[in-house]
């Protein structure tokens, strides 16, 4: 009897319909998709039980590190083509004596939170990748000698009147640094405020509210 | 990856036809490709936008302005100190009569929220009222409405606590959010950020003792 050969195929898989799937995911992501923007320090803000969502524009974020650091962020309102940061990082420069370049401001534009005096602000600017720019974030200045927060603050709602002010605080920040911050907005006028925060759900105690 | 695209295998015998096969196009690098990008925006897609809780604190009086008088017994002190700990007191402080006796305790749900809530019954049912009318459908009214009226109630409220929140040193940021939270979860409606006193930081002192 001879012997039964089995025929060594190799098989074939229709990899058809998992395409179509791959690109339907892929067009969904890129739709969705709004990139986390990279913040200057990682912040693990605390919970509340507030659901309310962060606007989408005309906010000034002011994040507060873990080490008590200030950084600043403004972004560029409704439309790049009104040059928000670029005019207000030129009324700050104004303000501190200090020139930037073209380039500067343009690179400026792009970037998001910051905390440094803006004496160094070129410097930074200049830098050239995230690391170098991550050594020189040492936090805004917030001192009552030198309260270069409440510039950055001033000169943003100068150029947009409509701003929203959120905190962005790391749950382990002291409440004193934070207290700065907060009466440097109230300085400004600024009594209306969001502080950022994580969901989480709502308990009740059980006997208070039965009759 | 593995290539799966075949060989067709041609046996030795009969005529050499030129076969019609449907083209086959190599899907992999393609599928790769996909693949990589996929994962790429799913990683970098930021889904849930962070939450916000919004908070309005009472103007800075001005220079030759005084400040509004605060009705004794409405108020209530929250001290926050060190370690997650509260202490409360009725009423106000006056270092020449006998200082209120602190009560001491903390951020769960059967702690602050339980004082906020005895306190605040009143307008916290009417605005649960209210709101859970709204969910169930019995009252049909936009979100607009519904914040103006609990805005109205808020306004309107002549029982409720007024809260002075104080903070002590070595107080965290995250216990400023809860305790903030924690007027949100009980409507509170008026309470402020206020620097603490020094008759309060030796009442605190004292109580540590």
């Amino acid at each position: 009897m001879g012997k039964i050969k089995l025929a060594v195929k190799t098989p074939r898989i229709d990899m058809t319909p998992m395409v179509d799937l791959f690109f339907l995911l892929l067009v969904f992501f890129i739709l969705t998709a709004t990139f986390r923007p990279e913040e200057a320090a990682p912040i693990d803000t605390p919970s509340s039980t507030s659901q309310a969502p962060i606007p989408d524009s005309h906010v000034v974020t002011i994040l507060i590190s873990k080490n008590n650091k200030v950084f600043f962020n403004v972004d560029n309102g409704s439309d790049t083509i009104e040059h928000l940061r670029a005019k207000i990082l030129q009324g700050v420069g104004s303000q501190y004596q200090v020139k930037f370049t073209p380039m500067q401001i343009k690179k400026f534009a792009g970037l998001a939170s910051f905390g440094l005096p803006a004496a160094n602000l070129p410097a930074f600017l200049d830098a050239p990748d995230v690391k170098a720019r991550e050594a020189m974030q040492v936090g805004i200045p917030i001192d009552s000698l030198d309260n270069q927060l409440a510039t950055w603050v001033r000169y943003a709602r100068l150029y947009n009147n409509d701003l929203e002010f959120a905190i962005k605080g790391d749950g382990s920040a002291d409440y004193p640094v934070v207290k700065k911050v907060i009466a440097v907005l109230q300085d400004n006028n600024v009594n209306k405020f969001n502080l950022t925060t994580n969901l989480k759900k709502v308990e009740l105690p059980t006997d208070v509210l039965q009759k | 990856m593995a290539e799966i695209v075949q060989e067709e295998g041609h046996k030795g015998k009969g005529k050499k036809k030129a076969k019609k096969h449907g083209t086959h196009i190599d899907m992999t690098p393609m599928v790769d490709l996909a693949c990589l990008l996929l994962t790429f925006f799913m990683l970098t897609t930021a889904f849930n936008k962070p939450k916000v809780m919004e908070i309005i604190l009472p103007e800075k009086p001005k220079e030759n302005e005084k400040p509004p008088e605060l009705d004794k017994s409405r108020a209530l002190n929250i001290l926050l100190i060190d370690h997650d700990k509260i202490l409360w007191y009725d009423g106000l402080a006056d270092p020449n009569k006998t200082l209120p006796v602190l009560t001491q305790t903390d951020f769960s749900k059967e702690g602050i929220r339980k004082v906020l809530l005895q306190r605040n019954k009143a307008l916290y049912a009417k605005v649960d009222r209210i709101n859970k009318d709204v969910i169930e459908g019995k009252l049909k009214i936009t979100r607009d409405t519904l914040e103006s009226r609990t805005k109205r109630m808020y306004k309107e409220d002549k029982s409720g606590p007024i809260v002075l929140i104080k903070a002590a040193d070595g107080v965290k940021y995250r216990n400023i959010v809860d305790i903030i939270d924690e007027m949100a979860i009980a409507n509170v409606a008026r309470y402020t950020l206020v620097d603490i006193n020094p008759v309060e930081k030796t009442m605190v002192k004292t109580y540590k003792k």
